[in-house]
């Protein structure tokens, strides 16, 4: 993010211009030594599991004294691990599927409610963001045990996808809020039939935000650990439930290199989605 | 123009079509024909239900009540991709994903035309607008006035017999707006399709249409053509909407051949118009009003005194602004040949003959106030 501005002022130092006045350059200087403070604090929890993963001690001491790749080693060689890793991801992609196209139907129906049935069925489909998590992981556990979901794949699919629909939905409408009326008016003179109008001009169009929704879908199931705390089994644990599992039981290492790789993966998809729609942008001027 | 892209015009018959929202009345049951082939105006101020008439015609907005034909089909229950009607908005509505061959291939697509009629469609649409070699072209690449010009070619295409266009120039400039009329004039010429066209500008509708339909508060008031509302409008409403005019209210009451309207300051006789009794307003227009400086005698035939506010020398003639006897005021029109020495402040005759004067129920409703474009219009 700091990049352009390091051109700029790159750029700006080459222009044999009047000289800054000192205030002005102590007043820039505090600027950024505040705005790196503060980027420090909010990215080093996160990467402090880095070096931890490479550590050669049987514990989480931090700084790591001795290097080394045993936990990752450790993280695929045991079947536990490995099965929940292999477990979020089905879940997440699976919870992605469902979710977005849940999501984007409901944001299309939105977008055609009057005012009033809009606050209203939006209230309902955000509520998994406002209800705290906990109250809706103990009534998620109690419908289960009574349908026998616990433990299971459509269980967490399902439960995943409650928390993941308002991440859908809030792309996909700002997206519907920013598309002209008028093309859908346009498509149906033109002789479209409201499904090839869906399909040929609305879902085009409001794509970047089905494909942030879908990003922000699997990225919710992915990292998900209350609910499936819950409603886990030893038959189906997720990922972060492993973890956390493992950190109450043994101190162990590869929690650190599972973290590392949930980092690696959550960051590149976001890495990929950002490049995406930039050439999107691009391409559409 | 190649023949492809011709069609027999439809005709479209509107019979009491109404639109409420809850209780407010958009629309109050039009009655309206337009001709096979002919070029109808919608004309009228923003909120005169214009609008909500033609995209009823369209069959986006649902009718409350009466009959929509096109052809003599009812289409009024159809869905919009049903009803093979073209369309031109204001805002272009291009799709900004396809290029521009693929906006004017998109209604043939839609109809299942096979893919080289479909090519040679295209590009016999887009020479129709003047827009041959753009076919790759985003949308997002051209000037609003080539855009407008893709819009056309979309709507064109796939020869409808009715084109609807919903203020196509009003996002334009002046000077584009000028040439998109010509070619608007000149592709409707050509294509004998049954053009529909909204806007709220009075010059654009005396420029283009055939007739005009005059919309006031969700009712018509007059439709005809340009020389037939200008001449003998039938509402004081039509009369100030359409041109300049000078209004005289007072009472009327027939007298020999012609109505004797009397008024505080106004007696003068009128010789067209349907009203004879009542309340009446007395409408010249600007061009046919003399003036003569008051320190004479009264001329004889009507005369109405008046004092000069305004004098406006505009090259091939003046526009003079005039306080009437009620306080109102009038406008008039001389020539560069037809000159009075009247200038600003002087007290004046307004002298005009009665054929020059017809005679309208006045209805109360005060005017609206004179339309921007008034000034060039004469």
């Amino acid at each position: 993010m700091s990049a352009p501005t390091v051109t700029d002022g790159a750029t700006r130092a080459s222009v044999p211009a009047a000289p800054r006045k000192p205030k002005r350059r102590v007043g820039r200087g505090l600027l950024w030594a505040f705005s790196a403070l503060v980027a420090f604090w909010l990215v080093a929890p996160a990467l402090v599991v880095i070096p931890l993963s490479f550590t050669d001690k049987q514990s989480l001491a931090f700084p790591p004294t001795g290097w080394s790749t045993r936990w990752y080693e450790n993280f695929f060689s045991d079947p536990t691990w490995a099965a929940s890793l292999w477990s979020s991801i089905q879940v997440g992609l699976l919870t992605t599927v469902v979710a977005t196209v849940v999501g984007t139907a409901a944001a299309l129906g939105l977008a055609r409610l009057g005012p009033r049935g809009q606050t209203l069925a939006r209230g309902a489909l955000m509520a998994p963001i406002i209800v705290p998590v906990i109250v809706v992981a103990v009534g998620t556990y109690a419908l289960f045990l009574r349908f026998r979901l616990l433990g299971t794949l459509p269980g967490f699919v399902a439960a995943h996808t409650v928390l993941a629909l308002p991440f859908v939905i809030i792309p996909v409408s700002a997206s519907l809020a920013g598309l002209d009326r008028r093309l859908q008016d346009a498509a149906a003179i033109c002789g479209a039939n409201r499904w090839a109008v869906l399909r040929q001009i609305t879902l085009p169009l409001v794509a970047p935000g089905i494909l942030s929704g879908a990003l922000f879908a699997f990225v919710t199931s992915f990292d998900e650990v209350v609910i499936s705390l819950f409603i886990q089994s030893p038959y189906l644990r997720t990922l972060p439930v492993q973890m956390y599992g493992s950190i109450t039981r043994d101190t162990d290492p590869t929690i650190a290199a599972a973290a590392t790789m949930i980092l690696v993966i959550t960051t590149s998809l976001v890495v990929v989605a950002s490049a995406v729609a930039l050439r999107r942008i691009k391409h559409a001027r | 123009m190649p023949a492809d892209l011709q069609s027999g015009g439809a005709s479209i018959t509107l019979r009491g079509l109404t639109k409420h929202y809850g209780d407010a009345v958009a629309v109050a049951g039009i009655d309206l024909e337009a001709r096979p082939g002919e070029f109808l105006t919608f004309l009228g101020p923003s909120g005169s239900g214009k609008t909500t008439t033609l995209n009823m015609i369209a069959g986006f907005i649902d009718v409350t009540a009466g009959e929509l034909l096109i052809d003599g089909q009812a289409v009024h229950s159809l869905p919009p991709h049903k009803r093979d009607i073209g369309m031109v908005f204001q805002q272009y509505a291009l799709f900004p994903h396809m290029t521009v061959a693929e906006n004017v291939a998109y209604p043939l697509k839609q109809r299942k035309v096979e893919k080289g009629e479909r090519g040679r469609l295209v590009t016999a649409a887009l020479a129709a607008v003047g827009l041959d070699g753009y076919d790759a072209r985003r949308p997002s690449e051209l000037s609003g006035g080539q855009q407008q010009r893709v819009a056309l070619a979309r709507a064109i295409v796939y020869s409808p017999q009715v084109l609807l266009m919903d203020e196509p120039l009003g996002a334009l400039d002046r000077k584009l707006r000028d040439t998109l009329q010509l070619e608007i004039k000149r592709i409707h010429a050509e294509l004998g399709t049954t053009f529909v066209y909204v806007t709220h500008d009075q010059e654009e509708a005396l420029a283009l249409s055939d007739r005009i339909a005059v919309f006031n508060a969700g009712r018509i008031e007059q439709v005809g053509t340009a020389e037939e509302l200008y001449d003998a409008p039938e509402t004081v409403f039509c009369a100030q909407f359409l041109g300049e005019s000078t209004l005289l209210q007072g009472t009327a009451r027939p007298d020999g051949g012609a109505t004797l309207v009397e008024g505080p300051g106004v007696r003068v006789h009128a010789g067209r118009g349907h009203h004879s009794a009542g309340a009446a307003a007395v409408v010249v227009r600007p061009e046919r009003i003399t003036l003569v400086p008051a320190t004479d005698d009264a001329p004889a035939g009507n005369a109405v005194r008046g004092r000069v506010t305004e004098d406006v020398y505009l090259g091939n003639g003046r526009k003079l602004q005039i306080e009437l006897p009620d306080g109102s005021a009038g406008t008039v029109r001389e020539t560069a040949a037809a000159r009075s020495a009247c200038r600003s402040g002087d007290e004046v005759w307004l002298t005009f003959s009665a054929d020059d004067a017809v005679v309208l129920p006045d209805d109360g409703a005060s005017a609206p106030t004179a339309p921007v474009a008034a000034g060039a219009a004469a």
